[in-house]
């Protein structure tokens, strides 16, 4: 088994009509994700791409029984999207968006908790079980059915790390886009716990990088409760301090989250960390007696 | 984004969180005159920059006569902190001070909730206390769908209070605090120190305030208050074209899509050897007059002297990236070495456009990262 998105998992996109809505749905009908639906308001009994369009993610989820939503609007309409998502019955919300307000995702995580939903982003590229479903705006072609979990707060990245493990012959169970903001929803400690519950999933590559402390309690979280062989690589080893780095979330400040301390976390409860990309799936193999 | 000390008091003072009375002076006479305006016996001036550590670097002086006041503000004035140079002080009234107290609110990554940070060791560098005596900083999650309400206001200003009469003028304190930090959009708004005064009465004489910058489209008032350093303005005419730049001082610039690859591809340029020159993210969804942008910006950094293009197609499409560098290169000339790395969505493609031009082709991340290293290292 894959996680948080299979076969059948039933998946509606919201803001379906825009540029990016639609050539998305599109490649992710193409990759074989059961795109059931899509939504943007006053457009209901449209089509693109094959796929019907609804006025809102409650007639969306009756008409198609959709479990899963991918959130494709503009940064000041994201938080809507996501209580809509959230109140209109789907399991699993994805957010691509960037530039998202913390405290809109503040207010987004807060009722996703309430209401028992798990929310993947702000800023992310989504996840994908290779050859099964992608829900998200990853190049597909990189990815291949396999026994590595993959959980990472950057978007390319992940395909760069990804692209490296199917070289070397380690394809995917499943691999997560965590997102790149302050606060985002499903994180290390939820998808490592995943991914150690998995029987379909024997080793785990996490990627982090600078700002936060998250790399920090994922080293704990491993040390107590991942039995499963991980290999880690944080960028930003260059970043200067108090400078974002692209991603909201990726900023030094008061000299905390940086990448020494975190490739020292992992290093402390005896996780390998990756100097380079292209050592993580020596690192795995090793591990895996490979 | 970050504002003035003064800037974060008149936000305090429109929300009813008490501050010092104060002046804003950008000459020693006008310093000279708000101190007579003011009509204590001693006054303090304090630089107006975007950096802590303002004391440290003696830009924060007592005086209790107009000459002292006018001494400090000529001293202080055009003074060096961290790079900034200092055009404006804040004269403030000096007052009786029996107790001071730090009070923060932020957004928490962990429990994804706004949260307060009280310690009674007021006055002093919080990151200090945090590391050396953390039990000294009391912790308070606020739940964003109930906000400050009374009781945690009131619990949290038992934290730093035993008698009602500061608990009471703490707890409203608090309240108007968090809806500032709300409302505004700030991601930490901060007093150090919120003081007692002899009277018992609080007030926040130093005051500090970043705003989300995710969050400025709808507030034009704070937009408006942006005073960007030279770097920052460059990093910002980026922003505006859909770009994350930050300069790093060496010699090897860096175009890559997606903000973690373009860190990697910098910390791999220093593994091996080389020295990256910025930080460069041009997103998604690009388009030729996009990286024909990015190409200028690169190319405006006079001590690059090698550039490597690392492009991983995922909302990006190859095809559109290898149309824009052969756009861009028809209206940029430049010797400079330029060594291309592309792969992803569209790459057949991408790599067919780049056929028999004069691009260095790498044919992965790290080979193009050896490439780019060498060829910066023959200038």
């Amino acid at each position: 088994m894959s996680i948080l998105l299979h076969k059948d998992s039933k998946v509606i996109v919201q803001g379906i009509t825009g540029r990016d809505g639609s050539f998305h749905a599109t490649k992710m009908k193409a990759y074989g994700t059961q795109v059931v639906g899509g939504t943007s308001p006053g457009k209901a009994g449209q089509e693109v791409a094959g796929i019907p369009v609804f006025n809102t993610v409650r007639d969306a989820v009756e008409a198609t029984g959709a479990d899963t939503s991918i959130i494709f609007v503009p940064a000041p309409f994201a938080k809507d999207a996501m209580l809509e998502a959230i109140d209109g019955g789907v399991k699993l919300v994805i957010c691509i968006t960037e530039g998202v307000p913390t405290l809109d995702a503040v207010a987004a995580q807060r009722y996703a908790k309430i209401k028992g939903v798990k929310v993947i982003g702000p800023n992310c590229p989504g996840l994908i079980s290779p050859e099964e479903s992608m829900a998200g705006i990853m190049p597909t072609n990189i990815f291949k059915k396999g026994h590595t979990g993959v959980i990472s707060r950057s978007g390319t990245l992940t395909y760069e790390v990804v692209c490296q493990l199917t070289q070397a012959g380690l394809g995917q169970s499943t691999a997560v886009g965590v997102g790149g903001d302050p606060v985002v929803g499903l994180y290390f400690e939820d998808l490592l716990r995943m991914f150690q519950d998995d029987p379909e999933t024997d080793s785990i590559a996490l990627i982090g990088e600078i700002g936060g402390d998250a790399e920090e309690r994922a080293a704990q979280f491993i040390k107590q409760h991942v039995t499963k062989p991980v290999a880690v690589f944080i960028s930003g080893r260059q970043a200067p301090p108090g400078k974002q780095m692209g991603h909201a979330g990726a900023i030094i400040s008061g000299g905390s989250g940086t990448a020494a301390g975190k490739v020292a976390a992992f290093e402390a409860v005896g996780v390998p960390v990756a100097d380079e990309t292209s050592e993580i799936p020596t690192l795995l193999k090793k591990q895996l007696g490979r | 984004m970050k504002v003035h000390e003064y800037q974060a008091k008149s936000f305090f003072a429109s929300y009813g969180v008490p501050v010092d009375r104060h002046a804003l002076c950008r000459t020693a006479e006008e310093a000279v005159a708000a101190y007579r305006e003011l009509g204590t016996g001693k006054a303090v001036v304090k630089a107006q920059v975007h950096t802590g550590g303002r004391g440290k670097a003696g830009g924060v002086k007592l005086g209790g006569s107009e000459d002292e006041i006018r001494r400090h503000a000529e001293a202080i004035l055009g003074m060096d902190i961290k790079g900034f140079t200092v055009d404006r002080v804040l004269v403030s009234e000096a007052v009786d001070i029996a107790a001071e107290y730090y009070v923060s609110i932020l957004v928490d990554r962990k429990s994804k909730c706004p949260m307060m940070m009280l310690s009674r060791s007021g006055g002093m560098d919080i990151e200090q206390v945090a590391r050396e005596t953390p039990e000294k900083i009391e912790k308070i999650v606020i739940d964003p769908v109930l906000g400050m309400t009374d009781f945690l206001a009131r619990q949290a200003a038992f934290k730093l209070f035993d008698d009602m009469v500061q608990v009471k003028q703490a707890t409203k304190i608090f309240q108007n605090l968090y809806r500032l930090f709300v409302e505004k959009d700030a991601s930490l708004v901060e007093i150090n120190p919120l003081v007692k005064l002899g009277d018992g009465t609080l007030k926040a004489i130093d005051a500090k305030m970043t705003f989300d910058d995710n969050a400025l489209f709808r507030h034009p008032d704070v937009k408006e208050l942006f005073e960007p350093t030279p770097e920052e303005r460059k990093e910002q005419e980026a922003k505006e074209k859909g770009f994350s730049y930050v300069n790093l001082g060496g010699k090897i610039g860096c175009m890559v899509n997606g903000a973690g690859l373009a860190m990697a591809t910098m910390d791999m340029i220093k593994l091996y050897g080389g020295e990256p020159a910025n930080f460069l993210d041009i997103g998604g969804s690009s388009n030729p007059e996009k990286i024909v942008e990015a190409m200028k910006l690169l190319l405006s950094d006079k001590h690059v002297n090698t550039v490597l293009i690392n492009i991983f197609g995922g909302i990006t499409r190859c095809d559109d990236v290898a149309k824009g560098l052969i756009e861009a290169f028809k209206t940029i000339e430049t010797d400079i070495p330029i060594v291309i790395r592309l792969t992803g969505t569209n790459e057949a493609e991408g790599r067919a456009l780049l056929q028999g031009t004069h691009f260095t082709v790498g044919t992965s991340m790290s080979d193009a990262g050896h490439k780019a290293v060498e060829l910066s290292k023959q200038h």
